[in-house]
């Protein structure tokens, strides 16, 4: 029993941090008022990039991970063309996003379809690393593990402790403030949206090189949009992306393990559970949040200037 | 001598309506200089050019004699000119400090917000505020927000302080006190503009007034050389009458006993009220706002449950009744928030005015609404009620206040009304459609209806109504027959008994 839950803790990470990454990333867009239901979309291109890089680059990790965050950067760029330049609804131009990206790596994806690689590889800390427990849990993660820690702390200092990232949030909550104010808010956005959007994509090649180790069709299986999910858990605070980003790792970390061990549960039932969960998290949120949901105040509104009321 | 502000031929149109056309300003240094005109005069249009938020089509400007061409916003605030908006462009869930700073970039977060919090409150003993750097804006009161505004803009190096009817949210106390403020300021060598409608306002506080109408301005006169006839003959070409016959009141139709209801954050706004209105009566609320008015017109309407308290109709009880139900049972509502409760913005005039009474059967079966009888109904409302530049398929967006506001009266006011719940009907609007607002709620009271009209304005509920109650902190603090005494309702309105 010991060794069930060691184990199941110590492969919770692998799962939370795609999931950390990309609600951290929509955190950012969410902040400057951009609603970005593209991250299926995103994450899918980061990890067919970072794939796809890594294995023609000769298995060049640190290449596939740039790989994902540069076609994360690419497909969030295209995104805030659509949004914050021309203005279109943020709802559809995400959606389109998630199709966009699903049939153009299914369309140029066969190649690299279904080719194992090596990816992220545990980092051996030596002595560390046979701790009992301890080991296991906490110094026998890979690199990206490790580097998520200081990248979620740089995002909530720089959201909540940066003049740049109080202007940022100001975009999001109350832009005519902001235009007044002498922020940009096209550049604002753009850049959230970007930035955002690079973090997402790493999101995904961390998924494919880290968590499956392969590409297929589609492999994201919906984690964009319960990171998306993720981001309203936690009132668009980082802090508590990465305690709900932990949660959902958990669960899915779950799934292999009972697998593992033999129990005789049904197999859809368990790969369900993440929605289950998603959707039981959403009702709570909604049942407990009286004072408001915490939402950026222009979240997903389209700013124009000269709008007369 | 140059003048410290000069604005010369500004043109400005938007979808083809000219909003300024060839506007003239100009403004001296340590002046309050009064900007006066009905709504949709251009007084915030011109205002908006020069503070970088609009682009003119056409027109110069100049700062002691210097041509400026502003690019946007933080150009005109370099150049020193602040502007405070009707609107404040305040980041609500921020603090004060981070608001100030927001308007007046620093350097780094920790020390930014120690100078700001620093300067704040410096600038407030000075101007004799009282403000917390660390409150947060959504947590303070409307007139707290507006001197946090006066303050980020003087605190970014004002020389040119705009300010947006920024009257209107106050209560008389606080608005004489803000005036003060502004003269003080001008002494200090400020230009101060006074964008308002107030004529006593402008005679009593500004050395200079310029008047514009219809995107032009009329002409700039010396307040003291000047009487209020003369400058509202200026604003509207005619001056506004105002009769003031009394309502003959009959039996109770609106009962309110013992209400008691909650505002969103938890807090009893409204505790144990009772009031009685009769019919032919028009009962006026006065008070100082947030002091349950809103969550009272709430309740009313139906869209928010009392906690406790019991409302009655002609003797029966509608305290749980549907909106539905009670506006069936003729309760009828000029909410104040004329764009969330009052209209949808996107739909026509004629949707808005039909919208309420679809399924009445007057406009057709629940599977075919005649378009042509909504059509004919609401144009022949247009007329009734006087709306200007619109037709029936004109987006209800693009009206003005005041053409909304008697788009909202037309369709409450229609059949018999039993009870009225008219909440700040005149709010924003300019003499004009202040005057129709009056005379529309005076008919339905004479034709029998229980007028209850709840303001902050104290000239309109003193000349309005037949019955003046006072609402203070969430119960009626006193009754007062017409004539109602000004100072005794003041009084009752600030007291804390």
């Amino acid at each position: 029993m010991v060794e069930f839950i060691v184990n199941w803790v110590a492969f919770t990470p692998v799962f939370a941090v795609p999931l950390m990454l990309a609600s951290i990333g929509l955190i950012i867009n969410e902040r400057a008022g951009v609603m970005n239901l593209g991250a299926e979309g995103i994450m899918l291109v980061g990890a067919f990039a970072g794939v796809v890089v890594y294995i023609e680059s000769g298995n060049i990790l640190a290449l596939g991970t740039l790989g994902a965050i540069a076609a994360g950067l690419v497909v969030s760029a295209l995104f805030a063309f659509m949004v914050v330049t021309m203005r279109l609804n943020q709802v559809v131009a995400g959606i389109a996003i998630v199709f966009f990206a699903s049939g153009l790596t299914g369309l140029i994806g066969n190649p690299w379809t279904e080719r194992a690689v090596e990816g992220f590889t545990k980092v051996d800390m030596g002595v560390l690393s046979t701790i009992p427990v301890l080991g296991k849990i906490v110094f026998s993660q890979d690199l990206m593990v490790y580097a998520s820690v200081p990248i979620v702390y740089f995002v909530w200092r720089f959201l909540h402790r940066s003049i740049p990232g109080m202007k940022l949030r100001a975009v999001g909550e109350n832009p005519q403030a902001a235009d007044a104010a002498g922020v940009s808010i096209d550049l604002m956005r753009f850049g959230a949206v970007v930035t955002g959007g690079a973090l997402v994509g790493l999101a995904g090649g961390y998924l494919a090189l880290a968590a499956s180790k392969i590409w297929v069709e589609d492999m994201t299986h919906g984690r964009g949009w319960i990171a998306v999910a993720l981001v309203i858990f936690a009132r668009w605070r980082p802090g508590r992306a990465v305690l709900g980003a932990l949660l959902f790792g958990g669960i899915e970390a779950l799934i292999p393990r009972i697998q593992a061990v033999g129990l005789a549960v049904p197999q859809y039932l368990l790969l369900m559970m993440p929605y289950l969960v998603t959707l039981a998290v959403l009702t709570y949120v909604g049942l407990v949040s009286r004072t408001g949901s915490g939402a950026p105040g222009a979240l997903g509104l389209p700013y124009v200037r000269e709008d007369r009321r | 001598m140059a003048h410290a502000l000069q604005m010369t031929d500004i043109v400005k149109s938007f979808d083809g309506r000219m909003a300024l056309d060839r506007a003239e300003f100009a403004a001296e240094w340590g002046e309050v200089h009064g900007l006066l005109g009905e709504n949709g005069a251009g007084k915030t249009s011109l205002m908006n050019v020069l503070c970088g938020l609009y682009r003119p089509d056409a027109g110069r400007m100049s700062i002691d004699g210097v041509e400026h061409r502003i690019e946007g916003p933080s150009h005109a605030r370099a150049l020193g000119i602040g502007m405070v908006h009707q609107h404040f462009k305040l980041v609500q869930p921020f603090t004060i400090a981070e608001n100030v700073m927001l308007a007046n970039p620093q350097t780094s977060w920790r020390k930014g917000i120690a100078t700001v919090s620093e300067g704040i409150a410096r600038l407030s003993d000075e101007l004799g505020f009282e403000i917390d750097p660390a409150a947060r804006i959504d947590r303070i009161s409307v007139a707290e927000q507006q001197r946090v505004e006066i303050i980020k803009v003087l605190m970014g190096g004002a020389r040119l302080l705009i300010l947006d009817e920024p009257t209107s949210v106050l209560t008389d106390e606080e608005a004489a006190r803000l005036l003060r403020t502004i003269q003080a300021l001008a002494r200090r060598g400020t230009c101060v503009i006074l964008i308002t409608h107030k004529l006593r306002e402008v005679l009593a506080h500004a050395d200079r007034v310029t008047v514009m109408r219809g995107g032009r301005t009329v002409a700039t006169v010396d307040a003291s050389s000047t009487s209020a006839p003369d400058l509202a003959r200026m604003m509207v070409g005619d001056a506004p009458v105002d009769d003031t016959e009394p309502g003959q009141s009959g039996p109770v139709r609106l009962q309110i006993s013992d209400l008691t209801a909650r505002r969103d954050d938890g807090v009893s706004t409204v505790r144990g009220l009772s009031l009685t209105v009769c019919s032919g009566q028009i009962y006026g609320l006065a008070g100082v706002g947030g002091n349950g008015q809103t969550e009272l017109a709430e309740v009313l309407m139906g869209v928010r449950a009392p906690e406790v308290g019991r409302i009655g109709l002609d003797g029966s009880d509608i305290t749980a009744l549907h909106p539905k139900r009670r506006r069936a049972l003729g309760v009828r509502n000029v909410p104040a928030d004329r764009s969330a409760y009052g209209l949808a913005q996107e739909l026509s005039v004629g949707d808005n005015y039909a919208s309420t009474r679809l399924g009445s059967g007057a406009f057709g079966t629940m599977a075919w609404v005649s378009r042509r009888t909504i059509g004919a109904r609401a144009n022949a409302a247009l007329e009734d009620f006087e709306i200007q530049g619109a037709t029936v398929d004109t987006s209800v967006r693009l009206l003005s206040g005041g053409n909304a506001q008697k788009l909202v009266l037309a369709r409450e006011l229609h059949g018999e009304p039993a009870v009225i719940v008219a909440h700040s009907p005149t709010h924003g609007l300019d003499v004009r459609a202040c005057a129709a607002v009056h005379d529309h709620l005076r008919a339905a009271r004479d034709a029998g209806a229980a007028v209850l009209l709840i303001s902050e304005d104290l000239d309109e509920v003193l000349n309005l109504s037949d019955v003046v109650g006072v609402i203070n902190r969430g119960a009626i603090v006193g009754e007062l027959a017409r004539p109602a005494d000004r100072h005794r309702v003041g009084e009752l309105m600030l007291g804390h008994a």
